[in-house]
């Protein structure tokens, strides 16, 4: 009897140990949840969630203060993945923070730009260069088409243009199967 | 020597149709009235223009630079005038545009500078510089860089060196034709591609249904030491990199790797007649053997400057009456193309005139019933109908634990398929849509980093200047402190006679006003630092006529001070 207590009591004790042991161990930093969600969103950093960016939207989120639907980069496809990896149910775009439209970038009119600054200060992923009373040019590569830039600028000198599908771009549609042969 | 062969798994037999194009001996095209010649035709990034309209090329002039070493040149294929450098609609399957250089031949078809080159004297390094230069890509179809696929692995040199002479698609009969009229040139080109790789031995793969072909090419391969033309069965897609690989060396290449890697590579036939021409005639590839075939008059192999208006070359094969579209490549792996009036890229091997009685439309899809027919056809070794259910499903994850991209989307599948399921449209969909994501990802990625290093450095900055403002009040503080304690001596110890109360006030009071002194001086003294400096070194002369200047200054400041006189 009292054998039998003590082996299971050290039976206790020996997992509680590891168990302790793996907890430090393997500590998890960060919050895998807030990344895993952040690899969904888009990285555009427009702020048309009301966060300052896509990560303190993730955060939001994974502490289930936000809805997932109010991101308009991301669109209906990025708010399935989300529904998806939460368990949530699908909603729609709330069309109070934006409507999803196609990828685009911002062209800097460079003969209108007067050079204040302004759109770099504003830029979240610093694709202007530029110096005060210097043309400002976008690095289109970087620009992530958040639109941040248009408002600031004095002179109304940014544009955003819809990026062209290109032959390397491209890509081959979803097969449609016609049923029935359409009338001509 | 002889080669053992092995055999790849798979494959089918469509009817070959290659007799009719094979009667007639390969014809040149008469220069069109207009080329048009896409930068981007080969993979990799697109050359850059080095022409603008109005300018006038020679022949073989280089139009378009290559961006990076992952890419190649582009010449102009005639002499003549540039008339525009504008996006034109591409041979692609998509339909769009990319950037076109447009040229008006002179008709004298003049040669700018060619210099032929010694390759026995030359190094590889410099032999592949020579290739990329002049514009050398895969001419299978890939177009794949030559000059990269050139680059020996870690051993520094590739063992065996294989020439594709297959050509396992049916209708298509251009490395036939070349192979039977310029066996000569093609040995020497295989001699240049082995001297650059110092490849051991070499073999020709060619189909043993082109007897004249092979027996051309073993006349012209008969004194190269190692060289061995091997007729390989006639089975599609026998003429794939891959299944030619295995099929001669029994080496199976996975996807993401290069046959280097294995000390093998594969080069075409017409690829090895371009090098030939690259290196000893110093002409780039300007030009390239078209099968015209299908339902046409006159079936016929051409050989065709890049850029030529597809149409152009129709001309000469009179399309029958019925014709309804037209196909780039074959008819297992090629396209329908988007217009006629295309121009002939370095991709083009065979253009097909279509007709709904030589290719009847494919019946309505079908369910799939897992008959497992496509299976047994597919020369990857993959499960197309597993690949299938998941493309269909968006299921892209799982479709690349299948080995998606290892598929070669030759067709076989499809071609078997008893319920006509468009099996590789659903596979290219998948693989593009993966590519897309992928590339989407490299850039939110990117993004994500940016904006990282920017909020750390947004933070960073806002402490800096918090810092830089802290030390900078505690310096003045203590500059006041200094100046407090002697300055203001006498009315401090009178404030000190008249109330105790009121000291730890006082010293307050004298620091603000010390600080507030000291900003004033500071700001005098960079007043009076800001002086002309530049009339400090001058000639008596010039400082003579400065003062002048300046008294005139100062007179007129003076008539301005005093108020106009009223006007009587």
């Amino acid at each position: 009897m009292v054998s039998a207590l003590l082996v299971m009591a050290g039976i206790a004790l020996v997992l509680g140990a590891m168990l302790g042991f793996a907890s430090i161990r393997f500590k998890v930093k960060g919050d895998p949840l807030v990344d895993k969600i952040d690899a969904i969103l888009p990285q555009t950093q427009c702020g048309q969630c009301g966060f300052p960016g896509c990560k303190p939207y993730a955060q939001a989120i994974a502490k289930g203060e936000v809805e997932i639907n109010q991101c308009p980069p991301g669109g209906e496809e990025g708010i399935r993945k989300l529904a998806d990896l939460l368990g949530k149910e699908f909603k729609p775009l709330s069309a109070e923070h934006g409507v999803e439209k196609p990828k685009q970038v911002a062209i800097i009119h460079e003969d209108v730009c007067i050079g204040c600054t302004l759109c770099i200060q504003a830029c979240p992923v610093d694709a202007i260069v530029g110096a005060a009373k210097q043309m400002h040019t976008i690095v289109a590569p970087l620009c992530t088409g958040c639109e941040l830039c248009v408002p600031p600028c004095p002179v109304d000198c940014i544009d955003m243009v819809t990026v062209p599908e290109t032959v390397e771009t491209w890509k081959w549609r979803y097969p449609v199967i016609r049923l029935k042969e359409q009338a001509a | 020597m002889i080669a053992a062969l092995f055999s790849f798994k798979g494959g089918v037999k469509p009817a070959s149709h290659k007799d009719e194009s094979t009667h007639a001996p390969i014809i040149r095209a008469p220069l069109p009235p207009r080329l048009i010649v896409p930068l981007r035709q080969s993979a990799g990034g697109a050359p850059r223009a080095l022409v603008a309209a109005g300018q006038n090329v020679l022949k073989g002039e280089c139009i378009g630079s290559p961006e990076g070493d992952f890419s190649s040149a582009i010449h102009a294929p005639t002499s003549g005038r540039v008339l525009s450098v504008e996006p034109r609609m591409l041979p692609h399957p998509s339909g769009l545009s990319a950037l076109c250089v447009e040229i008006e031949p002179d008709g004298e078809d003049r040669w700018g500078d060619r210099t032929p080159v010694n390759y026995t004297a030359a190094s590889p390094d410099a032999l592949r510089d020579i290739l990329r230069d002049a514009g050398i890509v895969g001419l299978g179809g890939a177009t794949f860089p030559s000059h990269l696929k050139l680059k020996p692995g870690a051993a520094g040199r590739i063992g065996t060196l294989i020439i594709n002479g297959a050509e396992c698609e049916p209708w298509i009969t251009c490395d036939d034709l070349l192979m039977r009229e310029r066996a000569t040139e093609i040995a020497r080109g295989i001699a240049i591609l082995r001297h650059i790789v110092s490849a051991e031995r070499v073999l020709v793969g060619i189909e043993d249904n082109k007897p004249q072909a092979i027996a051309a090419m073993r006349t012209a391969t008969a004194r190269s030491e190692d060289v061995a033309v091997v007729p390989v069965p006639t089975r599609y897609p026998a003429g794939g990199e891959k299944q030619l690989i295995h099929a001669l060396t029994g080496i199976e290449i996975p996807y993401g790797r290069f046959g280097t890697d294995f000390d093998v590579q594969c080069f075409n036939v017409a690829t090895a007649y371009s090098v030939q021409r690259a290196i000893e005639l110093g002409e780039p590839l300007v030009s390239r053997i078209v099968t015209l075939s299908g339902n046409v008059e006159r079936p016929c192999n051409i050989e065709a400057l890049i850029g030529t208006p597809i149409d152009e070359l129709l001309k000469l094969a009179a399309p029958k009456a019925d014709t309804d579209r037209y196909i780039m490549g074959g008819p297992m792996m090629g396209f329908t193309l988007p217009a006629t009036g295309l121009p002939v890229t370095k991709a083009a091997n065979c253009i097909i005139a279509a007709s709904p009685t030589l290719f009847p439309p494919q019946g309505a899809e079908m369910p799939c019933i897992r008959c497992g027919a496509c299976t047994r056809a597919c020369p990857a070794e993959l499960q197309p109908h597993e690949l299938y259910w998941f493309s269909r499903a968006k299921n892209f994850g799982k479709a690349q634990e299948y080995g998606i991209f290892d598929c070669i989307e030759c067709g076989c599948c499809a071609y078997v398929c008893p319920s006509n399921i468009r099996l590789v449209d659903y596979y290219r969909f998948a693989k593009s849509s993966m590519r897309t994501l992928e590339r989407e990802k490299a850039v939110a990625d990117a993004a994500r980093e940016r904006f990282e290093f920017r909020t750390l450095r947004d933070e960073r900055e806002k402490a800096e200047k918090a810092a830089r403002l802290a030390a900078k009040t505690a310096a003045g503080r203590q500059a006041a402190e200094g100046a407090g304690a002697t300055k203001p001596a006498t009315p401090a110890a009178a404030t000190q006679a008249q109330s105790p109360a009121d000291k730890p006030l006082a010293p307050l009071d004298d620091q603000k006003k010390a600080l507030i002194a000291a900003a004033i001086q500071r700001v005098q003294a960079q007043k009076s630092g800001v002086q002309p400096k530049n009339t400090d070194n001058l000639t008596p002369e010039k400082q003579a006529e400065i003062r002048e200047i300046e008294s005139r200054r100062d007179k007129v400041r003076e008539l301005a001070k005093t108020p106009p006189e009223e006007p009587v």
